[in-house]
């Protein structure tokens, strides 16, 4: 890895073609997270906060091990704890990681009005650009993962960026250097799938976990987050991780074919009415009080 | 209605090339409040609707400039329009004059005036213009509320997000389907119109030819004078 995966990909509310549109230069990089090795020690959420220089926020007491109920514009790794019912009766803790997921076709760059707001390297880090966020918030609209947040304060969105700053110098992400039982993994996507799908298959193999698979949902093309976990047929019960997440309908419409329909029926307007005047003219009274009063005169 | 009676000039002494007061002064600068905080959301609009239109924030200070001023301008826009309510709806209302001119419009489009029974003081197609802006800035205004604090939708009820955004689109392009017809109609097309919206006055004339009812009724009291 290295700055020259920092090619742009995609480009939000780009008009015309991205530079490194269609090029493969490196790597596409993932992170990895085994959900059965992870103990829940928010080691990650603190060198999360840690390497992009965020503050802790105020907590909350809800009962259980989570501190805050979802990420925030200056927190954007938070494991979400969930209490799970075995089929035996007996209690166990499911937890996951949550953050961005950039998604191979993220929804997030398809809503963005702004351009350059949002960006997708050739890496597959989807990264957002505050410089150019105009805070409309649709990208909070076109992520299935409710991911994107607003500052309040500076008016723009923010997200977890993949540690694309050290990632382009050859780091690791600081959540996955931080990982104290190796649950966390970083590499190239394929070896990374490669690695999920052997712990997967020891899972099932070695322990009896006959439900355990990976979490890489075809409906975003993929994600550069991508998740082992116990039962791959439930990913719900991981803190609400849609099963078949894909860009709202309404967005990819409203991005799409709607911008059509939009753009030819203002088009049409414009024209009808410039036609009508072509044929039809201006709608002149006929006044015959002036008329009169020159036809006396004359 | 408030213009009734309202004879402002007659600048002959026989009743040639007079002048009648169609719009009071405040009815004229609520449609220009309702104009330009139209005109602004429309362009601050495009240019979040279409990258190829983006440029037309530039017009108006940039990209994060239009956004805040969006929503703000959209509030003032369906203030302005509230007010019209209040004082036009009973002119807005349909009536038989109505009905019977919309079974000619095709002869006021093809400019055949003289083939068409006479209109009040707003004809047919003007009232579906107000009905058609009066029922999309409700749509507008509670799509827009969802857009500008989508995060206080909680991702349970997403639905309404996407709701919002298809709304808001939906009614901002119909809405824009009637602007441009309106200011056609209103610059180009009827002649007088413009100066009428602008000075308030129309010429007698003009009042008998578009708006023949209204005219009878509005100079009911000073034609007894004559």
């Amino acid at each position: 890895m290295s700055q020259s995966t920092l090619a742009v990909k995609r480009i939000s509310g780009h008009a015309g073609a991205a530079p490194g549109d269609d090029v493969e230069r490196d790597y596409q990089v993932c992170k990895l997270v085994d959900t059965t090795t992870c103990i829940g020690c928010k080691a990650c959420e603190v060198a999360c906060l840690e390497w992009n220089g965020y503050s802790f926020t105020d907590t909350v007491f809800d009962n259980s091990y989570q501190t805050m109920p979802e990420t925030t514009w200056n927190y954007w790794n938070l494991i979400k704890f969930n209490e799970h019912e075995r089929d035996d009766g007996s209690i166990t803790l499911l937890m996951r990681k949550d953050q961005c997921m950039h998604c191979a076709d993220p929804g997030c760059l398809a809503a963005c009005p702004a351009d350059g707001a949002i960006v997708q390297y050739t890496n597959g880090i989807v990264d957002f650009q505050q410089q150019n966020c105009i805070g409309c918030g649709y990208c909070v609209s076109g992520c299935p993962f409710d991911i994107p947040k607003f500052n309040p304060k500076t008016k723009k969105m923010f997200k977890c960026t993949l540690c694309v700053d050290r990632v382009s110098e050859g780091l690791e992400p600081a959540c996955i250097k931080s990982c104290p039982t190796g649950c966390l993994h970083f590499g190239s996507k394929d070896d990374m799938k490669d690695l999920a799908e052997t712990r997967a298959k020891q899972l099932r193999e070695n322990y009896g976990i006959e439900k355990a698979g990976v979490y890489d949902p075809v409906g975003v093309g993929g994600t550069g987050v991508i998740y082992v976990l116990h039962d791959v047929t439930n990913p719900e019960a991981y803190g609400g991780l849609p099963k078949d997440p894909h860009i709202p309908w309404v967005v990819s419409f409203w991005k799409g074919p709607a911008k059509w329909i939009g753009n030819l029926a203002m088009l049409g307007g414009l024209l009808g009415v410039t036609l009508h005047y072509l044929r039809y003219g201006p709608k002149l009274v006929h006044n015959e009080d002036v008329k009169d009063q020159n036809g006396g005169q004359s | 209605m408030s213009t009734s009676n309202a004879i402002s000039s007659e600048r002959a002494g026989d009743g040639t090339g007079g002048r009648i007061l169609r719009y009071t002064l405040s009815e004229r600068v609520h449609h220009w409040l309702a104009a330009f905080s139209y005109i602004y959301c429309m362009i601050t609009g495009l240019a979040f609707w279409s990258p190829y239109m983006f440029w037309l924030a530039v017009l108006v200070g940039g990209g994060p400039t239009a956004r805040f001023w969006h929503p703000w301008f959209g509030v003032a826009f369906a203030l302005s329009v509230g007010w019209m309510y209040k004082i036009w709806r009973g002119d807005m209302a349909t009536t038989d004059a109505d009905r019977r001119w919309s079974h000619a419009m095709e002869h006021y489009i093809k400019n055949e005036d003289d083939q068409l029974p006479p209109e009040g003081r707003f004809n047919y197609g003007q009232k579906l213009f107000f009905w058609l802006m009066f029922y999309g800035v409700i749509l507008l205004l509670i799509s827009g509320l969802g857009l500008w604090f989508v995060e206080s939708i909680p991702w349970s009820m997403r639905w309404l997000r996407y709701l919002a955004v298809a709304v808001h689109v939906a009614a901002a392009l119909a809405t824009i389907g009637g602007f441009i017809i309106h200011v056609y109609m209103g610059t180009a097309m009827v002649r007088g119109g413009f100066t009428s919206i602008i000075r308030g006055e129309v010429s007698t004339a003009w009042a008998k030819a578009h708006h023949r009812l209204w005219y009878e009724q509005a100079t009911k009291g000073t034609s007894a004078k004559e």
